[in-house]
């Protein structure tokens, strides 16, 4: 049976990160760079993907990598969901490092895992596991096309397309225009990518790439959403012990209470399905059922749970000052990131033998 | 320290010296109690062999292997899962020693008596009163939704020795022979036709004094080992994927092509992922309590179990159409045994609107979790420092 606790490994991992992110990205700051022309922390990343390692954690270690798991990027996704960190790392070192795995790139894959190159796999964000993928047109030696809602190209260093030709090409940065979107999410940005003509490399073929890619950042994308949903609870827990009104701590109603305990089951039981995702990404085995069970999951849990943050919170709730509007935009930008939650639960009706009349 | 080594023998030894296929059903449970592999985890001499909870497996398998009788534990779940706990945490050792054996071998049938018509989430406001008089307690009172009343040899029993106090520190917890000539059993009957529960009257019952757990006025204290335990069997089952109220529908839906559309698709794909996450996080807290993790997950597993009982099975009901407009059968009956998944469709609807009632309604279970998990503050309480007696009611 799956293992669905944290190794002591695990929680180290998960400790070191949440250090940095205490001392490194205080909410304010998030907020004060979102509007900065420069929504990245380019400076996290660094520490993040070259000084602590994280960048190649999926890669093998022959290839530069630190050989570990899916179990292993789900603990540093929570913790970067429960910071709403701006930096590329499900984009990079989930997405684009599983794509090149698939197709066994070890020049990229080495670059990706020293951290000094930053990837992006140009499909739109929304696009769901074994959904239609748009393609750029592979003619007379170079590219040409348009392809928009790409998370995180703005700082990626080589874009990874799917041709028409079948082939997933690597494209230089500067050899393609990308032009920022304004976007919901203001700390995932998206981007458009344009090419005319550009130089790319086929690295291998999109097809089976594309899948794993995507299946795995589904997969684990529940355990970004499972950490964002645990901030928005721990917070208003925080927050209702200590906002009076009445004569009495806000926390002490009963129909604030029975919301918070409502919430509460839901993220306890979000924390076993993206567990149970990661784990099975991690060891192949039942992976699609779990993969798309923890996403049909978390996307109404992460979303509510910001709701509930902002409702609970009253007026300052609705403020630009106040974090909690960083976490709304994820939480309901991570819903349609990968496949909604409906298209999992449509997929699942395959997989487990309920079809549609 | 007893290892699963050692276990093994000992099991084969019990085996050896009683042949499960030569040997009486009772005296076979007598022996192994008496080997202490009963439940390892208990102390010796009481069944147990003061060995890790989870080498009982190790013993399970062996007397599996061997095709052993078991001691049908969901007849006497009450017993087992309930006043087994009670008792041994509380009892003294003549208790102990009076007690457990029958009630694990099943030769004893327990039953609880702590729910009363005017005490049910408020079960400290219990009103039945025990009455010193000289060596014996005489208790009046009646008592509800009693289970196995009507095959039960004793009962666990709380009851208020002091109404002059505050409603917690007036209870005193006894075991209560069933037999005793002032107990009534009365069925109950239930929306489902027949008569699960009971009403429990009773009248100048005498219980000796040395049939009190624990101390006068500590009764509220020894009912929390109780309560603690029944919660924890209600919602902490181990099943496989589709294991609970969602498997019979799964089938009826891919065997019924006919009875499919498109909203019930939705609905019944949303449970689904429902009920494995639910199985996953009952599993998670499995694995925790294994590796020794204290968790909390337990206390909303319950919820969770009430909650989508009652939305898959009323959803069957509908995905019956015609069919769903029909009962088995409304025939009053005293089940012995309760199945929660058994019978059909509009039964498992009936009897799971039951689960978000016994053993804790859902509201409290969610200001359990608010205040003891979150630490968020309590109600303001209006009768904490009132004398029992005193009390609105």
């Amino acid at each position: 049976m799956t293992d669905l606790l944290y190794s002591e490994e695990e929680e180290a991992l998960r400790a070191a990160v949440r250090d940095l992110l205490t001392d490194h990205c205080a909410p304010a700051d998030v907020i004060a760079r979102a509007e900065s022309g420069a929504p990245h922390d380019r400076a996290l990343w660094k520490t993040l993907a070259e000084g602590m390692g994280l960048a190649g954690l999926l890669i093998p270690e022959e290839q530069g990598g630190q050989g570990a798991s899916a179990r292993e990027a789900a603990v540093v996704l929570e913790e970067l969901g429960r910071a709403v960190a701006p930096v590329p790392y499900l984009t990079s070192a989930v997405v684009a490092t599983e794509a090149l795995l698939a197709c066994g790139d070890e020049e990229l894959l080495g670059r990706l895992a020293a951290g000094r190159t930053i990837g992006a796999l140009a499909v739109g964000l929304h696009v769901a596991p074994g959904g239609e993928v748009r393609t750029v047109r592979a003619e007379d030696g170079g590219l040409h096309g348009e392809l928009t809602g790409i998370a995180d190209a703005d700082v990626a260093d080589v874009l990874l397309v799917p041709a028409d030709d079948g082939g997933l090409y690597a494209v230089a940065a500067d050899a393609v225009t990308v032009t920022p979107q304004t976007s919901l999410d203001l700390t995932r940005p998206l981007a458009t990518v344009r090419l005319e003509g550009a130089p790319g490399r086929r690295v291998g073929d999109a097809g089976p790439a594309v899948r794993r890619a995507l299946r795995t950042a589904a997969g684990l994308l529940a355990s970004e959403q499972l950490g964002l949903a645990d901030w928005a609870l721990t917070e208003t827990v925080r927050y209702l012990k200590e906002r009076k009104q009445f004569n009495r701590p806000v926390g002490g109603f009963q129909a604030l209470k029975h919301r918070l305990a409502q919430l509460w089951l839901e993220v306890v039981n979000l924390r076993a399905a993206a567990r149970a995702a990661a784990d099975a990404v991690a060891c192949g085995e039942d992976a699609d059922v779990m993969v798309a069970v923890a996403q049909a999951y978390a996307a109404p849990v992460a979303v509510h749970a910001a709701e509930e943050a902002l409702q609970l919170h009253g007026g300052i709730g609705m403020t630009w000052e106040h974090p909690i509007h960083l976490y709304l935009k994820r939480a309901k930008a991570d819903s349609i990131a990968y496949g909604t939650a409906g298209a999992h639960q449509g997929a699942l009706a395959g997989l487990v033998d309920l079809q549609g009349p | 320290m007893t290892d699963a080594d050692e276990l093994v023998r000992r099991t084969r030894e019990l085996l050896a010296e009683h042949p499960p296929a030569s040997t009486d059903r009772l005296d076979f449970l007598r022996a192994r109690f008496d080997a202490g592999l009963a439940w390892v985890h208990y102390p010796q001499g009481l069944g147990g062999l003061d060995a890790p909870r989870s080498l009982q497996a190790v013993v399970d398998a062996e007397l599996e292997a061997a095709g052993a009788p078991d001691n049908d534990p969901r007849r006497i779940g009450i017993g087992l899962g309930m006043a087994a706990p009670t008792i041994l945490a509380y009892g003294t050792e003549e208790q102990k020693q009076r007690y457990l054996r029958p009630l694990w071998t099943g030769e004893e049938v327990w039953c609880q008596l702590f729910s009363e018509p005017g005490a049910g989430s408020d079960l400290a406001a219990l009103g039945t009163r025990a009455v010193r008089a000289g060596e014996d307690w005489v208790v009046n009172g009646q008592k509800v939704w009693t289970s196995s009343a009507h095959v039960a040899r004793w009962a666990i029993l709380i009851a208020r020795t002091d109404p002059d106090v505050p409603k917690h520190a007036g209870i005193s917890y006894f075991v209560c022979d069933m037999t005793d000539p002032g107990v009534e059993v009365r069925p109950l009957r239930q929306i489902t036709g027949e008569a699960e529960f009971n009403e429990v009257f009773l009248t100048d019952v005498r219980i000796p004094d040395s049939r009190r757990l624990g101390g006068i006025g500590d009764g509220w204290r020894v009912a929390q080992t109780t309560l603690m335990n029944e919660r924890v069997s209600i919602g902490g089952m181990r099943l496989p994927r589709e294991g609970g109220m969602i498997g019979p529908v799964a089938q009826t839906w891919r065997e019924r092509p006919e009875l499919r559309t498109h909203e019930l698709h939705q609905r019944l794909l949303k449970l689904w992922v429902e009920a494995e996450v639910s199985r996953l996080t009952a599993e998670r807290l499995r694995q925790q309590l294994v590796a020794g993790q204290p968790g909390y997950e337990g206390s909303g597993m319950k919820l969770a179990f009430a909650r989508l009982n009652q939305e898959i099975s009323g959803l069957e009901v509908e995905l019956r159409g015609e069919e769903g407009l029909l009962y088995d059968d409304w025939t009053m009956r005293r089940p012995e045994l309760v199945d929660f998944t058994g019978r059909d469709a509009g039964y498992r609807y009936l009897r799971s609107k039951g689960n978000s009632i016994e053993g804790g309604t859902s509201e409290v279970l969610l200001n359990i979790v608010a205040e003891r998990v979150l630490g968020l503050p309590a109600e303001p309480r209006t009768d904490k420092d009132v004398a029992w007696k005193d009390l609105a009611r």
